[in-house]
Formats: C-alpha cells, structure tokens, sequence
C-alpha cells in the first residue's frame, strides 16, 4: 500500500509537469497551427539558466526560477521572431520542421552550457517527505503538482480573463478576423512563444529537482509531453492537464510494478508506455480527449 | 527502362529526327513522353553520364577514409531518396526514419552475419540477405501505414517520433538478434553469389582495395535505387504521391485512394531506410542499439530539407552534404579553434558543432530556400539560362 502511494505520488508529480509543457505545446499550437518540437531543448536550457542563478550567482531558489522563466520567454520570443514568423502561411509541416531545427540547435547549446557534469537546480526540497494521511510522501513531488496547477491555472486565468488573454484567444480562432478587430496578431505569437517557453524553464526546474539534477539526457523526457497532447488532444488546456496526470501515473505504476509482474517486456520498459498510450489513442480516437475534430474542405 | 513509348506510326527515323529537331531547342517538346522522360534534356544526359564516369574512377583518385565517406555519401542518398519519396513527393513528415534503418541494418545481421555466442547470425548469401533486409523493412512499414494513414501532419511526425523509442526499446531487449544495449553485434557479411565484396582483389592486374571493392557495391546498389524512384515519381503513383501532398481530400474526391497511397509510400520508403541501414551497418562495422536513435532520423530529415524537397537529385545533393560536413568541419577545424576534441580549450566537439550546423541550416533553407540546394542550383542555372538579361 506504502508503495502504491509513493507511485501515484510520483506519478502525478511527473505527470503534473507533463501537464506543463503539454499546455505550452498546446498554447503554440493554438495561436500558430504549429507543434514546438523545440520545447524540450527550452526546457532544459530553463534548469540550466535556474541552475546557474540559484547556485553560481546565488539568488534565491524562487526568484532563480522566475529569472530563468523570464530568460526562456525571451529567448522564445526571439526564437519565434527570427525563425517562425516568416514561416507564416507556409503549411504548417514545413514550421514544425524549422521547430525540429531550432530544437537541436538549442539542444547543442544546452549540451555545451551544462557540461559533461550534472548540476543541480538548488531546490529546498531534496530528499525530505511529508506525512499525509498517514503516507510518507517526498515533499518534492506535492512541489511539483501544486506549483505545476497553480501555473496552469495562472495562465488558464489569464487567457480567460485579461485583455491580452481574450486577444490571444481570437488570434487562435481566426487571425484575419482578429487582425481586422486592431489585434497585433504577430505580436500574439511572440506572447505565445513566450509564454509556453517560460512554462517549459518551470518544468524543466521541477523535473531537476529532487536527487535527479540537471542532465542533458532530459531533455527526451520532456518529449513526452507530446503522447500527452496526443491524449489530451492537441488544442485543449483541460486535456493536457489531465494527459499529464493520467500518463505520469501510468508511467510510473509501471516502473513500480512491470518489473515484478512483468518482467518479460525488458528493463525501463516505463519510458515507453506514453508512447504505446499514445499509439492506442490514435487508433481509437485520434483526436484525444477534448481535442476538436478537424473539419476540412477542398 | 523504356522511357519514351512512341506511337505506332512512327517509325524509328521519325523518332530520331524528332530528337535531332529537339538539339538547339532544348524546351521544345513535341510529345509529353518526351517532357516526362528521365532524361528530357540531352545535357541532363550528357552529364549524368559524365558524372557515372566520374564516380567510377573517383575512388582510385581518393584515400582510403574518402573512399568510405563516399561510400556512407551513398548510403546515405539511399535512405535520403527514401525518405524524400514519403516526406517530400507524399507529404507524409516522418521521424521514425531511424527506426527502418535499424531494422534493416539488423534484418541483414541476422540472415548475413555470423552466428557469435548468442548472437544469432544464419550466415547467408548477400543475394538473400539484401532484399530481405529491405523488404522486412517495407512489411513493417505497411504495417504501421495503416494507423499512419488515419492521422495527418504533425500527429503522424509525432506518431514516428514514438516509433523511435519504441523500436529503440526493442532493439535494446532483444539480445539474441542485437547484442544488447552498449554491446551490439558484428554486422552482415557482404558475401553476393560467393563473392566476397568486402576483401583487397586484384582486378585486371590492377589492386583494388576492399574499401573500393564495396564503393563500387554501393553505388551500383545506389544507381538502381535511384533510377528506380525517379521512375516511380513519374508513374501513376508519383502523381498519386504528389496528389495526397497537396491536398489530400482534393485527391480523395478525384478518385486517388489515400490509404493505398499512403501505405505504399511509407512501404517504399522504409525498402529503402532497410537497404540504407543494411549497407550503413557494414561501413560503421559494428552496431549498437543506440545507433538508431532521433538524431539519425533528424541526419535524414537534414537530407531530405537540405538538399531539396520533392526532387531525387536534391537528396543526392543532400547526402553529400550531410556526410561531408563533419569531416569539412574536422579539416577546418586546425585553421579555426572552434571546434575540437575534448579539452582541446575549443568551444565545440566537432560532432556538437556539425548537430549545431545542421540544424541552423534546417531552418535557414526552410526559411530561405525552402527548395533546398536544388532550388540554388535552379536559381543559378536560370540566371544562365536568361544571361545577359537578368529576368
């Protein structure tokens, strides 16, 4: 019982930062038609820039956070403005592609801003866990959900309520009518890109935390984010949240119990449920939970 | 290979006065089998045939490392032609090209290599060996087309971006076939009807090293393969391939099967990604599971964006680009400190700063140039067609 506990814990503390950088691949997604295939690279520059505030320069853990968010915001804007912008009304493949290009790029700064040694985030939370009814749990997995729901609430809050939000949200439903009512469409994209690449630093923070540290190798797993939209469907916040969670469980009741129960399907067999969840749903319905169905016409 | 099927009533003096009619006025074509043909000018003629000839001699000219990286060039032509026949000419964006290569490259161990420990290897001829290790491939291949065809752009490259780790995981656990994670296996031997293709011979009085000997396999290998796609992006099913590209339903509606498309696309595709993979595994000389991993995907994708989308010579274009780059970085890297070994003091590894090149000219064609080098080479060569005016 200890166990299954422990599991769903850190099932849902991983998957809530799935959750995270699903809602950033769904707010780009959104506002372009185009899937980031650069998010990962953002993320992990994110807990490198976390890292570097926290522990060479010193600042305090939340305000090193925040720092590194504002960091990838920018570089995500800039990044959107130099590489994406001109690929407006090209088909949206030829985009993804430029994301695939911008992603190792990053990915090799990344690489050579880190180093070959594993640094950590400076987090407060390490190894120490909390009772709750009863249950040990890590401290650092409540962490993760709470800080994770309350930024994708914050951001829920702000499309639905602020008047960027609202302007965001008519750029995704029809940019020629939103750029007829005064909205600076492009400028919207920027916004987007910044926001998702800040929301990609927070999750690349809270998947370093604990005993796992800054290492270059995670940026494949922020590449689970996309059986994540897949399964949430690939234009819906709610969806992404709760792929997020549902994946983190399964991925991580698996690695508790495959090895026991199932042994026959290999070593670390957990990394590659999301994909196998992810191959199911598009058989199924390939929309994914809330997703929209494509209508199209000749 | 006929290329142009002239009407009965021609007679064969008709055809070739046509032909010589055609000399001076290169864009006059007075049949569309002419038009369609390979060959539908006489300098594309002349030159591919110059440029054959120029292959065959090149590796006597070369030293041995060139030699092989000539050889990978062609390689990789082949899975970079496979490729662009999905992405490019069907439009279908795949990042789970590795996961073919592999699975070709380990087809071809098992039936062609050599039975070590419990590595299974069943030591066949090259004749069996090579097909198979590009039709195993091309069965997997349609099998997955079917649930690739239900979901379109950017779910189907995240579909393939699974199949990736998925087959990685694959070839991981599967010891008896791969080797196993960090250990891999000897790859197949390159026996074809008896004839060792990888030993020094002599040939007319003249030694020809083993490097050269299977230069020559891959390029013979690489020639068919190539003239084979340029064929199909002709036929009925190129069209077909273009059609589901530009419009999917828009093809529907005029009656060209997406399903069958589709699947026969990533069939062919992943025939080719086997036979690349195959050859791959025999100049890298021992494979390990991590070999077929996202970054080999991107290589191909690279090819594929680089050299030209849609177009059978913008891969090759491509592929020659893609394997010469590290090695042009390695040679420029003595005259600029960006680029060196581990604590050398330089910024870079040479293999960061290729992945770095790689991907800044991803999106600078894609931006730029969105047809690659063989859209620059189209620029240039009609800026000499057009000279001294320059529209």
């Amino acid at each position: 019982m200890e166990e299954l506990v422990l599991s769903l814990a850190r099932g849902l503390g991983v998957g809530s930062t799935y959750a995270l950088l699903g809602v950033g691949f769904v707010i780009i997604y959104r506002a372009t038609d185009v899937i980031n295939f650069a998010q990962p690279a953002l993320m992990i520059l994110g807990a490198f820039f976390a890292s570097a505030f926290a522990t060479q320069a010193g600042l305090p853990f939340p305000v090193a956070v925040v720092l590194a968010m504002l960091v990838l915001a920018a570089i995500g804007m800039v990044a959107e403005r130099l590489a994406l912008r001109p690929m407006v009304g090209r088909p949206s493949f030829s985009a993804a592609t430029v994301t695939v290009g911008l992603f190792i790029m990053l990915l090799i700064l990344a690489f050579r801003l880190i180093g070959p040694d594993v640094i950590t985030v400076g987090d407060p939370w390490g190894l120490t866990t909390v009772g709750i009814l009863g249950f040990e749990v890590f401290a650092v997995d409540l962490a993760k959900i709470v800080i994770s729901l309350v930024a994708i609430a914050a951001v829920g809050l702000f499309l639905t309520r602020s008047r960027v939000g609202l302007a965001m949200r008519a750029t995704a439903l029809d940019q020629e009518t939103a750029l007829a009512q005064g909205i600076k469409v492009g400028r919207m994209f920027g916004l987007s890109w910044g926001i998702s690449a800040g929301l990609a630093a927070l999750a690349g923070v809270l998947i370093s935390t604990g005993a796992t540290g800054v290492d270059a190798t995670i940026a494949l797993v922020a590449l689970k984010a996309l059986p994540v939209i897949i399964l949430g469907g690939l234009d819906s916040i709610k969806g992404s949240v709760i792929a997020g969670l549902v994946i983190g469980v399964a991925e991580s009741l698996t690695k508790t119990y495959q090895p026991e129960y199932a042994p026959w399907l290999g070593a670390n067999f957990d990394l590659i449920v999301p994909y196998l969840i992810m191959i199911v749903v598009l058989m199924v319905r390939p929309y994914g939970l809330y997703g929209t169905k494509e209508v199209l016409r000749v | 290979m006929s290329t142009t099927q002239a009407p009965e009533h021609l007679s064969r003096r008709d055809r070739r006065r046509s032909r010589t009619t055609l000399r001076g006025r290169p864009l006059l074509y007075t049949r569309y089998a002419d038009e369609m043909a390979v060959f539908n000018t006489s300098t594309k003629r002349t030159w591919v045939v110059v440029l054959i000839a120029a292959m065959l001699v090149l590796p006597f000219a070369l030293e041995r490392d060139m030699v092989s990286l000539v050889s990978t060039v062609f390689v990789f032509a082949i899975g970079g032609i496979g490729l662009n026949l999905l992405t490019g000419y069907a439009g279908q964006v795949s990042l789970g090209h590795a996961f073919f290569l592999g699975l070709g490259a380990y087809t071809a161990a098992v039936l062609g290599g050599e039975q070590d420990g419990d590595v299974i290897g069943l030591g066949l001829d090259m004749a069996i060996w090579l097909p198979l290790a590009g039709l195993v491939p091309a069965a997997v291949g349609l099998a997955v087309a079917p649930l690739a065809a239900r979901v379109r752009g950017l779910y189907l490259a995240i579909l393939t971006l699974g199949l990736v780790f998925i087959g990685e995981h694959f070839f991981k656990e599967a010891d008896s076939i791969t080797g196993g994670a960090g250990v891999g296996r000897a790859p197949a031997e390159p026996v074809f009807l008896g004839v060792d293709l990888f030993v020094n011979r002599e040939i007319l009085g003249v030694r020809v090293d083993r490097f050269t000997v299977f230069y020559f396999t891959c390029f013979v290998i690489f020639l068919l393969l190539a003239f084979a796609a340029r064929n199909l992006t002709r036929s009925r099913f190129g069209r077909a391939f273009a059609a589901v590209r530009d419009r999917d339903i828009a093809a529907e509606v005029m009656g060209v099967p997406l399903l069958r498309t589709k699947t026969l696309a990533f069939g062919v595709s992943s025939f080719y990604a086997g036979i690349a993979g195959a050859l791959l595994s025999i100049i890298v000389g021992r494979i390990t599971p991590e070999n077929w991993n996202l970054f080999l995907s991107i290589d191909f994708l690279a090819v594929v964006f680089i050299g030209g989308v849609a177009t059978i010579s913008g891969s090759i274009l491509g592929a020659v680009f893609v394997v010469m780059l590290p090695k042009l970085v390695e040679e420029l890297s003595v005259y600029v400190p960006i680029a060196g070994g581990v604590g050398s003091g330089a910024p870079f590894t040479v293999f960061q700063l290729q992945t770095l090149i790689f991907g800044l000219l991803i999106v600078l064609f894609l931006v730029l140039e969105p047809r690659g080098l063989y859209g620059l080479w189209v620029r240039i060569r009609n800026y000499f067609k057009a000279w001294p005016f320059s529209y």
